[in-house]
Formats: structure tokens, sequence, C-alpha cells
């Protein structure tokens, strides 16, 4: 079946359904708009197609809201809206049929106060105590400043879900976590050792990225982006850039591009790197730990000395980069994929042939190819268990655009998959990056600035468009509308911590206990890309 | 198994050398110190770090404190898992109206004597986020705090480095 046929053969149902659809051509995306009443039939029917769910957010226009949900299909993205009025503002849920949509919708019946009916789940999630019940701090009347109290209370009243039966015990973990990483609550129902159930309570961390992300610049905005997951912050800067270019109808530099994917592909090795160390160390095999750590500092070092950032924040700015890459830093970068690959191939071996680690790696914390695919998980998580996403491959933007590469793929869904998806893609990164530095050489003798950003131009009030890139975790998608005056009027960046986190809650199934932090580092999810 | 070892002989020692910084240069790494930990403690500290509501950035500097280049437990620096059995309290990320209890019941659960280091722009004045109905800006606005460490996230070094003129007054 050719790309664009599901489309086609999507609207025929759609219309044979007596849906009716007005298409609206954005810069880089197609919207459907539909009626409000039709929300679920249409999720219904896409599913049908084995459509993904991407992600859903809302917007307030004076007394409406714009209700958004963004599909795809081999590369292609379809943007769904609807529109609900102020006053009662209702719809269908489409949680039923996309459990992906589930606590999305939640986020947004708490940040706007609009009702998803039959939502299998309408407890509230991002919301704990820092607002009450009937304030909705996404609507244009919340003042940024709220009206917190000195100390907001504990979130203490939360319904978890409950597990009664002889035997059954509770251990609820967090937010303050026993190491250095995120907060986030965990409540365990257990057996003995064995994990019946795992219910996860996110949002601690939430920071009002949405909020605090109106009426910016775009320079500002890309600022922001970058802060939204420390890790991820070349991620999902590009991402907001890329859809605020588009907005503006600019074109990035092609040496920009190819910056940009070296930054993008550098931030992906080191991460990798220091899951893979992690993940090995939460199983006690502490010289895979210290290999990696050791590697991923080395590489962190060469991030400071070429671009002048360990993590790379702030490299990306709208309409391009502000780092060149000399040639003597190419040199650099290429003798430094050399060395990481002559280590790697004296450290895997050793890892490989460990029986203590396949112990506890081999079929622990199975995800399933259905489940994965029933949640649209991302990144290397989805890779593990079959599925065959990026888009880096399924919607080339520059500069991967002129490269060829390969998408990592396993199958068993265990942690031992997604520890060795992880290393297949440090490879691929690594041929990327090499490639990006080839190309580098031939893009013309522009002066430094024209090529490495585009003039900036003032964006027509209203123009909105959806940037997608994939970010070390997955697919990254940030949509951005602008008002007058250069300013944003909203943004909402989609993280794939958001898709992936509930699969954990699954893939700990029938675990052991002391089994869930390998389980939890094998995912690693984002709390604060979750929170916003 | 021997591979293994094959490596880490091959590897040796990586780890650099690292002087107690001097109070200019503590200044010059954006470090203010307002209260020296007292003598009776030098030469060893547990820390409990605390994400109060960052991106994650600081903690993964935080975490390169561990690996073998700064190893930072050859100067008794070391991080435990609870609150209970820490000296110091090393805080990040603006405190999220959401962390506000939990951060303050982490302050209250670490026993006397104790300091408080706010790590990272977030934690030392809001940084990009600010004081909002999400976001109490930053740690002091919460906890006392007895030193600030400046950086988007700190470099492993300022961190350690601060760490370090905290218990050697
Ligand atoms: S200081 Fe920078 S790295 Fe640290 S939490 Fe704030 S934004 Fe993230």
């Amino acid at each position: 079946m050719s790309s664009s046929n599901w489309t086609a053969e999507l609207l025929n149902q759609l219309d044979s359904a007596a849906i009716t659809v007005e298409q609206i051509s954005l810069p880089s995306t197609t919207l459907w708009q539909i009626e409000s009443n039709h929300w679920k039939r249409y999720a219904e029917l896409a599913i049908q197609q084995n459509v993904r769910w991407v992600a859903g957010w809302a917007e307030q226009a004076d007394h409406r809201f714009f209700i958004n949900a963004c599909f795809e299909k081999q590369g292609i993205y379809i943007l769904l809206r609807t529109i609900v009025n102020v006053v009662k503002p209702e719809l269908p849920s489409q949680a039923p049929v996309y459990p992906a949509a589930n606590r999305s919708e939640r986020h947004t019946q708490d940040m706007f106060g609009i009702n998803f009916l039959e939502h299998p789940d309408n407890r509230r999630w991002t919301r704990h105590k820092a607002w009450d019940k009937h304030h909705y701090p996404l609507r244009k009347d919340f003042p940024v400043q709220g009206e917190p109290e000195d100390i907001t209370p504990p979130d203490m009243d939360y319904p978890f879900v409950k597990a009664y039966g002889a035997g059954v015990y509770e251990i609820p973990v967090g937010p303050v976590h026993a190491g250095i990483i995120e907060p986030g609550h965990f409540r365990f129902q257990a057996v003995g050792e064995l994990i019946l159930n795992l219910e996860e309570r996110l949002g601690y961390v939430h920071k009002g990225i949405e909020k605090i992300a109106e009426g910016r610049t775009p320079a500002s905005l890309a600022r922001l982006a970058g802060r939204i997951s420390g890790d991820t912050t070349v991620g999902h800067c590009w991402a907001a850039c890329k859809a605020m270019e588009q907005a503006a109808g600019i074109e990035v530099p092609r040496r920009a591009a190819l910056i940009r994917g070296i930054l993008a592909e550098r931030e992906r090795v080191a991460n990798h790197l220091g899951d893979m160390g992690a993940i090995c160390n939460d199983v006690a095999f502490v010289f895979a730990q210290m290999q990696f750590t050791r590697l991923r500092e080395l590489w962190l070092r060469t991030n400071e000395k070429v671009f002048g950032h360990r993590l790379l924040m702030d490299r990306i700015v709208p309409g391009g980069v502000v780092c060149e890459v000399s040639e003597a830093s190419c040199t650099l970068i290429k003798q430094d994929i050399i060395h990481l690959r002559k280590e790697m191939s004296e450290i895997m071996p050793a890892i490989d042939l460990n029986t203590s680690l396949e112990d506890r790696l081999y079929r622990a914390g199975y995800l399933s190819p259905e489940i994965a695919a029933a949640f649209g998980t991302l990144g290397y998580v989805g890779r593990a268990s079959g599925q065959n996403q990026d888009v880096r491959r399924d919607a080339p933007y520059a500069p991967y655009d002129q490269v060829n590469f390969k998408v990592a793929l396993e199958d068993q869904g265990d942690i031992a998959s997604r520890f060795w998806v992880r290393y297949k893609e440090i490879n691929a990164a690594l041929k990327l990056i090499e490639q990006f530095i080839e190309q580098l050489a031939a893009t013309g003798n522009l002066t430094e600035k024209q090529m490495l950003q585009a003039e900036w131009r003032t964006p027509p009030a209203g123009s909105e468009s959806l940037g997608i890139v994939e970010g070390w975790r997955g697919e990254i998608t940030a949509y951005i509308r602008f008002d007058a005056d250069n300013k944003i009027a909203r943004f909402y960046p989609r993280d794939p911590s958001i898709v992936n986190w509930p699969v954990l809650e699954k893939l700990t199934l029938n675990n052991i206990v002391p089994d869930f932090p390998v389980c939890n580092k094998s995912l690693n999810g984002s709390y604060s890309g979750n929170d916003l | 198994m021997l591979r293994l070892f094959k490596k880490i002989i091959k590897t040796g020692i990586v780890t650099e050398k690292c002087k107690v910084p001097k109070d200019d240069e503590l200044e010059e790494l954006g470090i203010q110190i307002k209260n020296h930990i007292d003598k009776r403690f030098s030469g060893s500290i547990a820390i409990r770090q605390v994400d109060a509501g960052s991106c994650n950035g600081c903690e993964l500097e935080i975490q390169a404190l561990n690996n073998p280049y700064y190893d930072i437990e050859r100067f008794g620096i070391h991080f435990v898992a609870s609150p209970r059995h820490a000296d110091v309290l090393l805080v990040t990320g603006p405190v999220s109206r959401h962390m506000q209890a939990a951060l303050l019941r982490t302050y209250e659960a670490t026993p006397n004597p104790k300091w408080v280091v706010a790590a990272g722009d977030c934690a030392a004045c809001g940084g990009e986020f600010g004081v909002s109905y999400a976001s109490c800006g930053a740690v002091s606005n919460v906890i006392p705090v007895d030193m600030v460490i400046a950086g988007c996230p700190p470099t492993p070094l300022a961190l350690m480095k601060g760490l370090l003129g905290l218990i050697n007054p």
C-alpha cells in the first residue's frame, strides 16, 4: 500500500460514517477539522487502519477551545482538531480506543477543565494541590502567578488502585527517591517478592512550562524548550525551533542542519552510554558502570571543547545554530569516534559473555510487541519490542534526508533487548556523525553568519506548526502557535516519555520488586519531560 | 572473566588530581559559601540529593561526580539514600509547588547540624522557570540555604570544588 493511501482510505471511511472533515493545509502538516461529537468515532476508524496516536493537547481561543490530537502512519502526520465552547466544554474521549490518549486527556482536563466523556479513568493527573479543582492554569483568565498557598500541601488523598487479599501488601516509593534521580511516586502491590500491580503517580516536577511559554520570543522559547528535559536539551530545542521555523517559513542553512544532526547524535550517544552503565549498575555489575561512565565523561568533554557546553544546551537557536564546527574540531570528533569504537570492542565482549548479567537481564521486564503497539511505544523501548518506527527515516528532515542509516530493531522485548538496541543505536549514530562531518566540508563558502543562521522573519499572527524530530528517547513533537509581534501564543511539547511511561506499569508485572529499578532504568522515562 | 580483568588493568586509574580550592577560586566558579561545615565534620560528609523540580540536567552532572575521573568518594564525600543519614542536602531545580512539602519533610528528617547546598541556576534563583503558580523559584524561598553553586548545569568540577570548599574552611 502506498503511503498516501491510508489517508484517502480513512477519509472514505469517515465519509461513509457521515463525518465531515474540513481539510486545512498547514506548513508541513495537514489539519483535519471535525465536529466534536465525532471525536471518538474518528479514533475507532483510525485504529482500524493501524494509525498511531501521537499526541493530544488543547488551546483556548477566546470563547472556544481547540482540541487537538495528532496521528501518524508511514511517516504521514495528521493533525486532528475539533472546537468546543468554553461554556460547556465536553467531548467523547478517545482513551477507550487509544490507551496512549489516557493521561494526555487527563492532563487537558486538569489544565483546561475540558471534560472527556466516558473516559476510562478520569482521576486528576497533573493537578496535585498547587491549584484547586475549579481552576485551570492554561485558561487565559488564569494568571501565571496563580493563587498558591504559602506551603502547598502534599498530595495525600490521591485515590490509588487498591488490592486486597491474604498476603497482599503495598509499597509506596517516592517522590524523593534513594538515588540521584528525578522525583515521582510508585505504588506497588506485591505478594512476597512478586509485583501484582504498579501504579505511577507523576506530576511532582510540574513547573508550568506550557504557561510560562506564552508571550515569549522565539529565542526565549528555544531556551525554555532546552530545559524541558535536561538530557534531551538538543531534541526538544530542535523540535521547538523546527516548529517555529516552519511557521515563519524559514529554511535552515544546510550547514546549520548538519551541525544540528551532529548535536542530536552526540546527545543520543551520551545518553545511551550513561544508560547502559546504569542498567548494569542496577544489577550490581559495577565494572560496566565504571567503564561506561568513563566513556560518557570523555564524550562530554569533547562536547565542551567543540561546542562549548557539556550537555549541548542552547546550541540550537531559531534559524540555525550558534556554534561553528571547525576543521580541527571535525578531526577531533572523528578521532573520538575511532577511540570509542575501540573501547566498545573491548568492553562489549566482556559484558556479553557474563553469565550473571545474562541471568538478570534476559526475560526480565518483558514488553510484548502487542502492548508496545497498543500504547504507541516510542524510541528504543518500542524498537526493542519490534516497533519499527523512527522519524529520521519515516519522515526525514534535514540533515537526515541525505544520509544512509539503519534503524536498530530487536524483538525480544526484555531488558537485554533494550540494552542491545542502545548499543546498536550508538553504532548507527557514530556512522551518522561521520557522514554529517563529511558533508560539512561541502557546504559552500558563505559568510559564517549566513551559514549558521537564517535570518528570522516574524510569522503572521495565528500561524501554527508542528515540529517533529527523533530525540534520543524517540519521537518528539512540539506544537507552536504564534500571536502577533513574534510572541508565542501556545507551546505544547510532547516528550516520548509521555507515551512510554504507561508501559512501565505493564512490563514490571510479575517481575520481583528488587528488579523494579533495572526495569525502570531500561525504559528511563523523563519525569520533567512528562510533568512539564 | 579474563577479558574483564584485562580491560580493568588496561584502563588503569584515570582519577584526576583535585586540589582543595581557595576562596577566590570558588568565587570564580560562581560558588558562594554562607556557612562552612564545622571542623568536627571535616573529612567526611554524607549527602542526600534532592531533585525539587529540576530538568534533570543538574542530576546528570551530579551523577558524574561518581565517575572514575572525579571519584568524589575519595574525599569522604558520599551520597546516601536517606535524609536521616545525611549531613548535607544537595538540592536542585526551582522548587516545584508539588515538591514543596516533600522538600520541607526531607529537610525536617535530616538531623542537625545540617547544611543545604543549592546547585544550579534554578536552585540559586529560579532560573528559566522563576516563580509561578507551579514553581516556588529558588530553594532559599523554601528552606535556608548555606551554599550556592551556580551554572546551568554546574560542571562536575564546580560541584566538586564547591563541596570540598564546604568541608575545608
Ligand atoms: S540549572 Fe539548568 S540544568 Fe539545572 S535544573 Fe535548572 S535548567 Fe536544568
